[in-house]
């Protein structure tokens, strides 16, 4: 909490060094109107000058709504921090609280030395500066991004985990870019070009292969975020997105392209980013984000303060496309209810959903469950496993429950 | 729907109306090409000129490698996988996946420590010695016999033990 009476201080200093201090009023001594009306104090003086924060930022009291890690990372620069979901609203993510997951830390990129290479089997070799990037057609689209390890339960979670722990590692942003296809024209895809590889600029250079088809479906060479060009930590000055995909195929600090026949089978989606099933044998190449859903109010440090009303608000996405339904339930997956969608509803974008209820103060165990465009239906944890075992580790998208108790304490149960 | 992507793309056509052909960028020239393509494929394509031996790759991994990973590979920091072990695990309850139980090829080892490695300081390893470290690790896990040396015609044609391990998600195939 700020220290009030210290601000207090400050903003009268700071109108006697201005000449706005009034002679014979004397601001220790309250007027009887503010007396008898109890006004608070922050009437009873100017606020802070309008040009105070040339680039704004929020509220002191709300100070407590910041990223965090998760668990141990013994390697700053290869770490990752996650979204404060239980403390948002709506579907957008302020850019300072989108989840970070780098592999090589945060680069310090001059936007002017900056440059993308397209070569490989292109009939046109080029090499582009930003200027140059931003000269083609720009769109706007408003898409999540998911870490492909976000939710990881397929083992097990502690009971005190919040959302932010569990499901912090999704976000959503309105991305402004150029047209992938429409720069790979310029360039010309040759014949036989199947895959893309595409790499940062970062010190772990990180490197994927994506289907060129995917290249040139709806990806986007994304130079700006919700407004703004983007943060350091969101790949400035340039990151590709693949809406729909795991976020680690959305090369931040994006360097080069390189179209080949064949994936180029990299660390990033051989030893990593592979998924091992039950009988030893790896998936590879898991793209795109399954149908998934999570309450974010009530859960876990955001539990009813007492029975009665409790709106029940969550978040659901797919990489698939759409969200077409959400399903609550209030006693374990026993008896649904749909959700009410909050417009906007977008394509392989965070869908709000709303519930209202009735709490009656006993024991209750919440649940939402999303259906896509596709026809996906988010899978039980039990449905999940059984398909999966417990060494995939990535993807992880079964129906969560919050256990709330009679105290209205809300914990994470698997 | 995605053959006809690609069809599109064949034509130097998109779905979207696509802005005025040229004039956008610059030719890439083949000085610039040749600096930044460090990528090296699971054929072998990409490997550059050069050579390194076991030998040559234990000394350099015991002074840029082993604060972190082990003299051995084997006890890593918290945190950290480790690079040797676990052959035959990948099945059971238990799975070690490391370089020799799980990584499918062996050329994804000199890209990945080329571009990545030493963390501190990546990039400031010659070629040979990439390719001295990267035999050095894989006769940690048994793959190569002690005196191998490893340059751009040998290094893809060592086999790794999982190499059969991978299929593509089914969900997701491109």
């Amino acid at each position: 909490m700020p220290d009030k009476a210290d601000t207090g201080i400050s903003r009268r200093r700071m109108l006697r060094r201005t000449g706005f201090a009034l002679a014979g009023v004397s601001s220790a001594a309250p007027s009887a109107r503010a007396a008898a009306a109890d006004l608070p104090p922050w009437m009873l003086e100017q606020g802070a000058p309008v040009s105070e924060n040339p680039y704004g930022v929020p509220s002191p009291f709300e100070k407590s709504v910041v990223r965090i890690t998760g668990g141990k990372q013994p390697f700053p620069t290869s770490a990752h921090m996650l979204t404060p979901l239980q403390d948002l609203d709506g579907i957008i993510t302020p850019n300072g609280l989108h989840y970070v997951r780098d592999h090589g830390g945060t680069p310090a990129i001059d936007p002017d030395r900056h440059r993308l290479l397209v070569h490989g089997m292109v009939d046109r070799p080029l090499s582009f500066g930003m200027d140059d990037l931003t000269r083609f057609p720009s769109v706007s689209r408003i898409h999540f991004l998911e870490c492909s390890g976000n939710t990881p339960l397929y083992k097990s979670g502690k009971p005190d985990w919040s959302v932010q722990m569990t499901h912090g590692l999704v976000s959503c942003a309105e991305w402004t870019g150029v047209r992938l296809s429409d720069v790979l024209a310029e360039a010309g895809v040759q014949p036989g070009a199947a895959w893309m590889l595409a790499e940062g600029a970062d010190a772990a250079a990180l490197t994927r292969s994506i289907p060129v088809a995917k290249a040139l479906d709806d990806a986007i060479l994304a130079y700006a975020q919700n407004g703004e060009r983007l943060r350091p930590e969101q790949g400035y000055p340039l990151r590709l997105l693949l809406p729909g995909y795991e976020g680690n195929t959305c090369v931040k600090w994006l360097r080069r392209l390189k179209l080949g026949d064949q994936p180029f089978q990299t660390r990033e989606e051989t030893s990593k980013y592979t998924s091992l099933m039950p009988d030893g044998i790896a998936r590879q190449f898991n793209f795109t984000m399954e149908a998934k859903s999570v309450i974010t109010r009530p859960s876990p440090g955001c539990g009813p303060k007492q029975p009665g009303f409790c709106e029940i608000s969550g978040l659901a996405w797919s990489g698939h496309g759409r969200v077409v339904r959400v399903e609550v339930s209030t006693d374990g997956g026993a008896i649904w209810r749909d959700a009410a969608l909050q417009d906007p509803v977008l394509p392989k974008c965070l869908t709000r959903f709303r519930l209202p209820w009735t709490w009656d103060g006993g024991p209750a165990l919440l649940q939402s469950r999303t259906t896509d465009e596709k026809g996906e239906v988010q899978p039980t944890r039990e449905r999940l496993l059984a398909a999966r075992g417990t060494h995939y580790y990535y993807h992880y998208n079964a129906i969560n429950t919050w256990r709330l108790a009679p105290g209205g304490e809300v914990t994470l149960a698997l | 729907m995605r053959c006809n992507i690609l069809l599109l793309a064949a034509l130097g056509l998109t779905a979207a109306a696509p802005p005025p052909s040229g004039g956008f960028g610059r030719p890439a020239t083949p000085a610039e090409i040749a600096a930044a393509d460090i990528d090296v494929r699971a054929d072998g394509a990409g490997l550059p000129p050069g050579h390194g031996s076991v030998a040559e790759g234990s000394a350099l991994f015991a002074s840029a490698c082993a604060a972190c990973h082990g003299d051995q590979g084997q006890k890593p920091l918290t945190g950290l996988l480790r690079l040797t072990g676990g052959r035959g695990t990948l099945a059971t309850a238990n799975p070690v996946q490391t370089v020799g139980s799980y990584w499918p090829y062996a050329t994804t080892l000199f890209d990945y420590i080329r571009r990545a490695m030493p963390f501190p300081a990546p990039g400031s390893l010659s070629d040979d010695q990439v390719y001295a470290l990267t035999a050095y690790v894989l006769r940690l896990n048994d793959i190569v016999p002690d005196g191998t040396e490893l340059d751009a015609a040998t290094l893809p044609k060592v086999r790794m033990p999982n190499r059969d391990g991978f299929v593509p998600n089914p969900d997701d195939a491109h």
